[in-house]
């Protein structure tokens, strides 16, 4: 079924959004995505767009990155003005990598001054940053505090130095709960990333992860399958035989550990792979990614979404420096939702949510699915009388197979 | 030696006496069509630049695969001691699957060419198609072929060649189709030893239909041998088996390329034009009479096709089931031993079940198909016709495993074939082994030379069809070889073993098999299956059964994860476009209940190792 869109219309240079972005805009919550494409070193499962050279030439290298992306805001303010989409305060803003925390603590509180002076952020906004537990210190976290940073996530991964090891992960795991104490004392909440499933990790080694995270009373808990994507070096190693193949029943029986332990530890899941302490630990902007609302994505390689067009810069960060001569937009290509895109996207995101999916949503094909679902055990059947479409725990391990079912057209 | 013939011989106003009929009966590679083309070329009836390879092996999988399957004729000029003679080269199917068309080919020649391989000696179908040929009092000239050839033991199989045909291995001519060395001897010989065609020319027509081909301009041209009298264009002639009389529009010979005539006479060999459309009514074997003075008998030997081996055929895209009626419909416009009808599969959808000769016309049928069609097919595995009497004493005749009745049966038949199988001795324990282990009854064994002996089985049909080709050359290293022919039926114990997913009767895979053979086919099929098909959102049970008895069972296990832990930076683009993928991926599945099993499974379950490994090369 090819889409009616092709993938990579050419974007405008201007960036001006076409007519159906602004529809509505005023409902809808607005959130700023800044890629940080840096890190210390590449670890060995990761295809994200990030570099280890710290001279990539031009505005594209660490040094002159802030300003790059500055010029990228004042573009985001026109482009938007120009389209039509009124300004909204930022409900939520998030630096990702990369490791953003390899940027001085204070470009990172410029980009985020700059953004506010462009757009102005809501009473409560929610700032995160991610952060290698390696790449902080005390003092950096307190500059971040005081610029208005309100969260900090760790990517701690595991607690087991084998498996870290396998992943090319360079922190000692001492140190995160210094981490973790540091970013407590500054004011910040603290969310910690684990990754399962790692060639080589057992059930116990898992376990250890988990307890030990909780151990550290963090706000918020990210808990991701480990993903061997083409072309990294863990693939290759798996292909040579150096390192075992990672294995679905094995990532199937962690993520029923991770939920057992987390729920036991006071966690409760509110998207498939994440879980908070309570509904105002919840990561927010997260949130909007799945509840389809809008947000510029700034940085090589970011993608954006706004009411039902989304786009996505050029990946390279010299290039992406290169294109954004004033006025002129990064993006490489974009997409206009039609209205059966936006439904399919509706049913695909939702369904990821603990809050769900209203079944009224759902077109006839779809609620024709859900006495089956129930009877397979992947919904929840008390919640689905009750209008709301909310996975079950072997549903969430299911939850594309539940998507397929859902649309099966 | 004698140059190419100054004047060729006018056809329609040949004296028999000049003429000479003769085929090739050789085995694929032994050579045939490179000596056909050095005929061709050495009577100057192709032109040096218009010479390719195999000039006789028209269609492009007969060039591929080595083999003849459509025959033809083609009317040589070659002058002895001053006399102008016309030869007749008379091409012949040269694949066990086609005995009836050797046996018509042979029936319009007075003498064969033995061409046999110096470095292989004579193989099973050569042995069989030798016997026909005497049979029908044809004279042998015994011919080594490939003598160049480094590894050729020319003395070796010179006395095997005696040995068969009587006569001293000095007779045995030595050449090379390749280099050309003792052609113009053969040419010679064919001349000098085989007698010339005799009949009654002022007797009522009749001549022998060996061979039908449809043309897509110029209609059915029918191949024929003039037995008596005389064929002139415009009249009409009526075919004898059907009393169905046409019009001669064209009438003439190939040399090679078609050349109309004023007619043709007692034993010349040519081709007629009716406008006809359809193969079958022309049929191989029938006499060609004259309508206004028709002869009061045939020639006799006419027999109508009788598929023995029958398989389904699915597209394995349903919209394709047009495409495959008017492909399949179009072939037998040229191809009268081809019969299908429509059939419905649970799990395959819409196809037909198709009859053919053996496996070979079955695999070339399909091939051909695929490509001259472009379509993707799914064969199942080919059956036997079985004769199932039931308990109130009704018939059936079962060519389809779902076909097979349920109620009380009283008697299950099979046909029957007798094998000869020819090989070095070193094999006879293998070949005897297989043979035992396909419910063989031996027949009996003869030494033709040392180390070469002949093996006769008989043995069910059903039991050949499938992979005994395959394995017999597998055991034998590649030197075995294989000949067959019908032979009756008998009472056998059979059984239906059905395969279940999840308690779903499966259709294409049920198979009809001995009882003792039932529990390894079941247990070889679910477990082939449980490799084959995909985990899905719930256990899946594969059983084999027969009736409601369980007699092997396997089970998949449910998949227990299948979704992707997060989107990465926003990209929702991609994750949409992934579930675009996945649902693409879906469509090329087969439901069956709700188990979704991919095409791929279907046909890796349907084919045997051994063409799975051809498939590869």
């Amino acid at each position: 079924m090819p889409s009616a869109l092709p993938l990579g219309l050419p974007a405008p240079s201007d960036g001006v959004l076409p007519e159906q972005a602004r529809e509505g805009a005023a409902e809808r919550n607005f959130g700023l995505y800044v890629h940080i494409p840096f890190c210390a070193v590449r670890c060995g499962y990761c295809d994200f767009n990030t570099y280890t050279a710290t001279e990539l030439g031009g505005g594209g290298s660490q040094d002159q990155y802030a300003g790059t992306v500055h010029q990228e805001l004042t573009l985001a303010g026109q482009a938007l003005d120009a389209s039509g989409v009124p300004r909204r305060p930022l409900s939520t803003v998030f630096f990702g990598g990369g490791t953003p925390t390899l940027l001085p603590a204070s470009d990172l509180a410029g980009i985020l001054s700059e953004a506010v002076a462009q757009w102005g952020l809501v009473e409560g906004a929610e700032v995160t940053t991610e952060a290698n537990p390696d790449s902080v210190t005390e003092e950096s976290l307190q500059i971040l505090a005081a610029a208005g940073f309100t969260r900090v996530s760790f990517g701690m991964q595991s607690a087991v130095p084998h498996v870290l090891k396998v992943l090319d992960r360079t922190h000692s795991p001492e140190r995160v709960p210094q981490a973790v104490e540091w970013a407590r004392r500054a004011g910040l909440k603290v969310s910690l990333d684990l990754i399962y499933g790692t060639p080589g990790e057992s059930l116990e080694d898992w376990r250890h992860s988990l307890t030990t995270a909780l151990s550290y009373g963090p706000d918020h808990i990210s808990a991701y399958a480990l993903i061997i994507e083409d072309g990294t070096k863990l693939a290759g190693r798996i292909r040579r035989g150096e390192v075992p193949p990672i294995d679905d029943d094995d990532h199937a029986e962690k993520y029923a550990l991770a939920d057992e332990l987390l729920t036991a530890g006071g966690f409760q899941w509110y998207e498939v792979s994440n879980w908070a302490r309570t509904p105002a630990d919840e990561c927010r902007h997260n949130l909007a990614y799945w509840r389809g609302d809008d947000w510029w994505g700034a940085g090589p390689g970011a993608h954006s979404h706004v009411g039902g067009v989304r786009w996505w810069n050029v990946k390279h960060p010299r290039a992406y420096a290169a294109a954004l001569t004033p006025g002129t937009s990064p993006a490489a290509g974009r997409e206009v939702l039609n209205d059966h895109d936006r439904y399919v996207e509706d049913v695909l995101l939702r369904v990821r949510l603990r809050e769900g999916l209203a079944v009224e949503r759902l077109e006839p094909a779809g609620r024709h699915a859900i006495a089956g679902l129930i009877a397979d055990g992947l919904i929840e059947g008390a919640d689905a009388i009750r209008g709301r479409l909310r996975l079950t725990g072997n549903g969430r391990l299911m939850a594309d197979a539940v998507v397929r079912r859902l649309l099966p057209d | 030696m004698s140059p190419m013939a100054r004047t060729a011989p006018v056809p329609a106003a040949t004296d028999p006496a000049i003429i000479r009929n003769f085929c090739i009966i050789a085995h694929i590679d032994h050579g045939k069509s490179t000596l056909a083309d050095r005929m061709l070329q050495l009577t100057g009836a192709v032109e040096q630049r218009d010479m390719k390879a195999q000039y006789l092996d028209r269609m492009d999988i007969e060039r591929e695969r080595g083999i003849t399957i459509k025959s033809q004729a083609v009317r040589l000029p070659w002058e002895v001691d001053g006399t102008a003679y016309a030869l007749n080269m008379i091409d012949t199917p040269g694949h066990v699957d086609f005995t009836y068309e050797v046996s018509r080919s042979l029936a319009a020649c007075e003498g064969a060419i033995l061409l046999v391989d110096a470095a292989q000696g004579i193989e099973a179908q050569t042995l069989a198609n030798l016997y026909l040929a005497i049979e029908n009092n044809l004279t042998i000239i015994p011919v080594l072929n490939k003598i160049d050839l480094p590894a050729a033991q020319p003395e070796k199989y010179a006395a095997e060649l005696a040995s068969l045909i009587g006569g001293e291995p000095e007779d045995v001519l030595m050449v090379s189709g390749k280099t050309g060395v003792g052609v113009e001897a053969l040419m010679d010989k064919i001349v000098r030893d085989l007698p010339a065609p005799t009949g009654d020319p002022n007797a009522p027509a009749r001549a022998m239909i060996f061979d039908s081909v449809y043309d897509t301009y110029r209609g059915v041209v029918t191949y024929v041998r003039v037995v008596d009298g005389k064929l002139s264009p415009r009249e009409r002639i009526q075919m004898m088996s059907t009393r169905a009389s046409h019009e001669l529009l064209e009438i003439g010979v190939s040399s090679p390329e078609p050349k109309p005539s004023k007619g043709l006479g007692v034993g010349e060999v040519g081709y007629l034009i009716t406008g006809v459309k359809d193969v079958r009514q022309s049929k191989v074997g029938d006499t060609v009479t004259n309508l206004a003075k028709p002869a009061a008998e045939s020639l006799g030997g006419y027999q109508d096709p009788k598929p023995m081996v029958f398989s389904g055929l699915y597209p394995l895209d349903g919209t394709d089931y047009p495409v495959l009626r008017d492909a399949l419909a179009k072939f037998t416009l040229n191809d009268a031993a081809l019969v299908y009808e429509p059939e419905t599969s649970a799990a395959l959808g819409f196809g037909f079940r198709v009859g053919f000769l053996g496996l070979l016309h079955l695999e070339i049928t399909r091939e051909r198909l695929e490509r001259e069609y472009n379509l993707d097919l799914i064969s199942t595995a080919p059956n036997v016709e079985y004769e199932v009497t039931l308990e109130d004493k009704r018939t059936l005749k079962v060519t389809n495993p779902s076909e097979y009745p349920v109620g009380k049966i009283s008697e299950v038949r099979e046909p029957m074939v007798s094998a000869t199988i020819l090989a070095p001795s070193e094999f006879i324990g293998a070949i005897m082994e297989l043979c035992q282990q396909r419910r063989g009854i031996l027949g009996g064994m003869d030494y033709l030379s040392e180390d070469r002996v002949e093996i006769r089985y008989r043995l069910p049909l059903a039991e050949i069809v499938f992979d005994f080709f395959d394995l017999l050359k597998s055991k034998t290293r590649g030197y075995g070889s294989l000949d067959w022919k019908a032979d009756g039926d008998q009472v056998s114990d059979l059984v239906k073993v059905d395969i279940l997913l999840q308690g779903e009767q499966v259709d294409a895979f049920s198979a009809i098999t001995h009882r003792d053979k039932a529990y390894a086919y079941g247990v070889m099929m679910t477990g082939k299956l449980r490799e084959l098909i995909p985990r899905q959102q719930f256990e899946v049970p594969i059983q084999a059964a027969i009736g409601s008895r369980i007699i092997a069972r396997e089970s998949i296990r449910a998949i227990r994860k299948d979704v992707l832990a997060k989107c990465y930076g926003g990209d929702i683009t991609r994750k949409r476009k992934l579930l675009e993928k996945q649902k693409e991926g879906k469509k090329r599945m087969k439901m069956v209940g709700r188990v979704e099993v991919p095409q791929e499974a279907f046909i890796a379950a349907l084919s045997s190792d051994e063409s799975k490994d051809k498939a590869k090369k």
